[in-house]
């Protein structure tokens, strides 16, 4: 049994429709990304597979329960973070535990062991008593899903967990995703960083309420293998983009840092030959060769794909 | 069971956060007593220590006997001479004294001969209710003497009976209006504290997020309700109360009914508060819309249109009728009978029943928004 199964998930607002036909699942297990713009539709989505908001139409089945038949049943089996790490600030890190735990129903000594792991895993402890406040944003974001886990969920939704928090922590929360994943729990993932959409499993691009595109990363990557991408670095990054844009054989390009990234209609035009094209120009480039596509460059074409 | 628990968790943690929030929870216990010592002091309808001038163009000893009636009455100090009417202008202009007595030539004689005279009384009628209480004094002190120079007159004889009569002035003493109005500061701090703190306690968790958090978890609305509204009930009976007993120690103010009664016609008033605050909470959605629409639409009627300030036979019929729909007129009775008249439920029991009919609907349409909220 999928841990979330999301058939035909429909949600309009008056004439607007936020969530058009989504359908997908996912695994206990596995960590699931969700990618798109703001406005695409993910939180909207969220929140129906929450059991807040009623979809429109289509069915949502989480933990095995629908969500439209019990939506209390199935808050009792998920746990939800979102980027706003929505502690009560005024709180000590006790205090917030202490919270969370009652209003999930934790027994006394449910509440004590959790609360012993939920220190452990955030690096909280000795700071039991530090108000939340005063918490630099990644302790404050390790609490924030300690909170969300205390009742143990088979299954956890992070809306943009990772915003405003710095690198080093990103990584550390990454890790404990992937544990949380790892001991059994299906985790939906939304977020705006492509590069953490690396750790996903699987990824689905919601675009303007639609899914996109769908799959493991090497999927995604694997329906740009058919037209290779050409990494160019050259003195001139712009001027370089613009002479690609107007070479044959060049579909389009993008700016990716200080190099410029040019998707190739076809494997018959060389890298080579694109160099000796640009140099001839006068455009010095330093180095010409052909790269995997990243998450980046599926993201960009999905997009651009769908909004044609 | 598990529901009553939840109810306890969230109640806990909205005390803890109220006794971190020291500002917040100071304003809530000691506002009151100094919106008493402020109101029941400031909100004093009776007037005294009018600041008087003096045209004595008699210099008799009736003129000095006129002018020390007033003096002697309480009601005003003489602190001015106006030898002309030049230096009378520039006395009201520049507000050093409030109102000039003018005493005319030949005032002595005319009446001791029992002829019919006039004193000259101007009052600065900036504030037209400072002035007509003025006027109201200066009446009834010259009636005062004038009454015993017309029995002087008729007796004809300087060792007659003088009969002394005390003015009657058609406002309350000082003491009284203290009275009057304290029931009506505990209906407005009642509102303040429940209703404000109320919603803004709910608005500010839908701002912070938390309330979504929250709403993700399996609590039912009631349990979260109730668990954020109970230690605001809490907060304002121990703060309406705090006004009785500091109204009872500042200002002798009489308890002549029964605390029990006392504290359940306040309850009464609070529940239906609450339920107000909650349903502004389920409107507003920022504390800045919360407030404004609390201060509309709990405070003025509270203090305008409860018989607070303003008796209510006194407004226009239309102003009349809105009355019926704010509770504080009806808590106004009922603790003005309880605490002055010391009388019971017997005789206030329709304006129970009126607080009951708000506290009800109120829950009702906030419950039925919230639920809407909520899932």
């Amino acid at each position: 049994m999928n841990a979330i199964e999301v058939q035909h998930l429909t949600r309009r607002f008056g004439a607007f429709t936020a969530v058009n036909d989504v359908s997908f699942q996912v695994k206990a297990g596995e960590i699931f990304g969700f990618l798109g713009s703001n406005g695409a539709g993910k939180s909207t989505t969220i929140r129906m597979l929450c059991g807040l908001l009623r979809p429109t139409s289509g069915t949502a089945v989480v933990g095995g329960i629908d969500v439209m038949a019990d939506p209390e049943g199935v808050k009792r089996r998920i746990g939800y973070m979102s980027q706003r790490f929505s502690l009560y600030e005024t709180l000590t890190v006790d205090q917030n535990i202490a919270f969370f735990g009652g209003i999930y129903g934790l027994s006394r000594d449910g509440l004590a062991a959790r609360r012993a792991f939920v220190l452990e895993m955030a690096g909280l402890r000795g700071r039991e008593r530090v108000l939340t406040r005063a918490l630099s944003g990644g302790w404050r974001q390790r609490l924030a899903l300690g909170c969300a886990i205390l009742h143990e969920p088979s299954i956890v939704f992070l809306d943009e967990p990772t915003g405003g928090v710095d690198p080093l922590s990103r990584r550390q929360f990454w890790r404990l995703i992937e544990d949380l994943a790892g001991s059994g729990v299906a985790v939906l993932v939304t977020t705006h960083y492509l590069d953490e959409a690396e750790h996903c499993h699987r990824i689905a691009i919601i675009q303007a309420g639609r899914l996109a595109a769908h799959g493991t990363v090497d999927e995604l990557k694997a329906t740009f293998a058919s037209r290779p991408i050409l990494e160019v670095r050259a003195t001139d990054a712009v001027q370089a983009m613009r002479a690609l844009d107007a070479t044959a054989g060049v579909e389009k390009t993008s700016i990716f840092g200080t190099s410029v990234h040019a998707v190739l209609s076809s494997h018959e035009t060389s890298a080579a030959s694109i160099a000796g094209r640009l140099e001839a120009q006068g455009i010095r480039v330093i180095s010409c060769g052909v790269v995997p596509p990243s998450l980046e460059d599926v993201f960009l074409d999905v997009a651009e794909r769908s909004a044609a | 069971m598990t529901a009553f628990w939840k109810t306890i968790a969230v109640a806990r943690k909205e005390l803890r956060q109220i006794r971190r929030d020291r500002r917040t929870l100071l304003i809530l216990l000691f506002v009151p007593a100094f919106f008493l010592l402020v109101y029941g002091y400031a909100l004093n309808f009776d007037i005294r220590h009018v600041r008087l001038a003096l045209q004595d163009n008699d210099h008799s000893a009736a003129s000095r006997e006129l002018v020390s009636a007033f003096v002697n009455s309480g009601y005003f100090d003489l602190v001015a001479d106006a030898p002309s009417p030049t230096a009378i202008d520039r006395l009201i202009d520049r507000g050093d004294v409030r109102a000039v007595l003018v005493i005319p030539a030949r005032f002595g004689s005319d009446v001791v001969a029992g002829r019919s005279t006039a004193v000259q009384f101007l009052v600065n009628g900036d504030n037209a209710n400072t002035a007509a209480t003025v006027v109201g004094y200066a009446t009834g002190l010259i009636s005062t003497v004038s009454t015993r120079y017309e029995v002087l007159a008729r007796l004809t004889s300087p060792a007659g009976p003088v009969l002394s009569v005390e003015p009657r002035v058609w406002y309350n003493p000082e003491l009284r209006s203290t009275l009057f109005l304290v029931p009506g500061l505990i209906a407005y701090i009642a509102m303040l504290t429940a209703v404000v703190s109320t919603a803004l306690s709910i608005v500010r968790e839908k701002e912070a997020g938390t309330m979504e958090q929250v709403r993700m978890s399996p609590i039912g609305a009631v349990p979260y309700v109730l668990g954020k509204t109970a230690p605001y009930f809490v907060v304002s009976l121990v703060s309406s109360m705090s006004i009785v007993v500091a109204a009872i120690l500042l200002f002798d103010m009489p308890m002549r009914g029964s605390w029990v009664v006392l504290v359940g016609v306040v309850s009464l008033f609070l529940v239906g508060a609450l339920a107000f605050g909650l349903l502004i909470s389920s409107i507003a959605d920022s504390q800045q819309v919360a407030f404004q629409v609390a201060l509309l639409t709990s405070f003025l009627p509270t203090l305008m249109l409860s018989g607070f300030i303003f008796p209510i036979s006194s407004m226009p019929a239309f102003l009349q009728v809105v009355t019926y729909v704010v509770p504080a007129r009806y808590f106004l009775v009922a603790l003005r009978g309880v605490v002055l008249k010391g009388v019971g439920p017997a005789v206030f029991w329709q304006d129970l029943v009126a607080l009951a009919v708000f506290a009800v609907v109120i829950l009702a349409l906030a419950s039925v928004r919230v639920r809407r909220q909520w899932a």
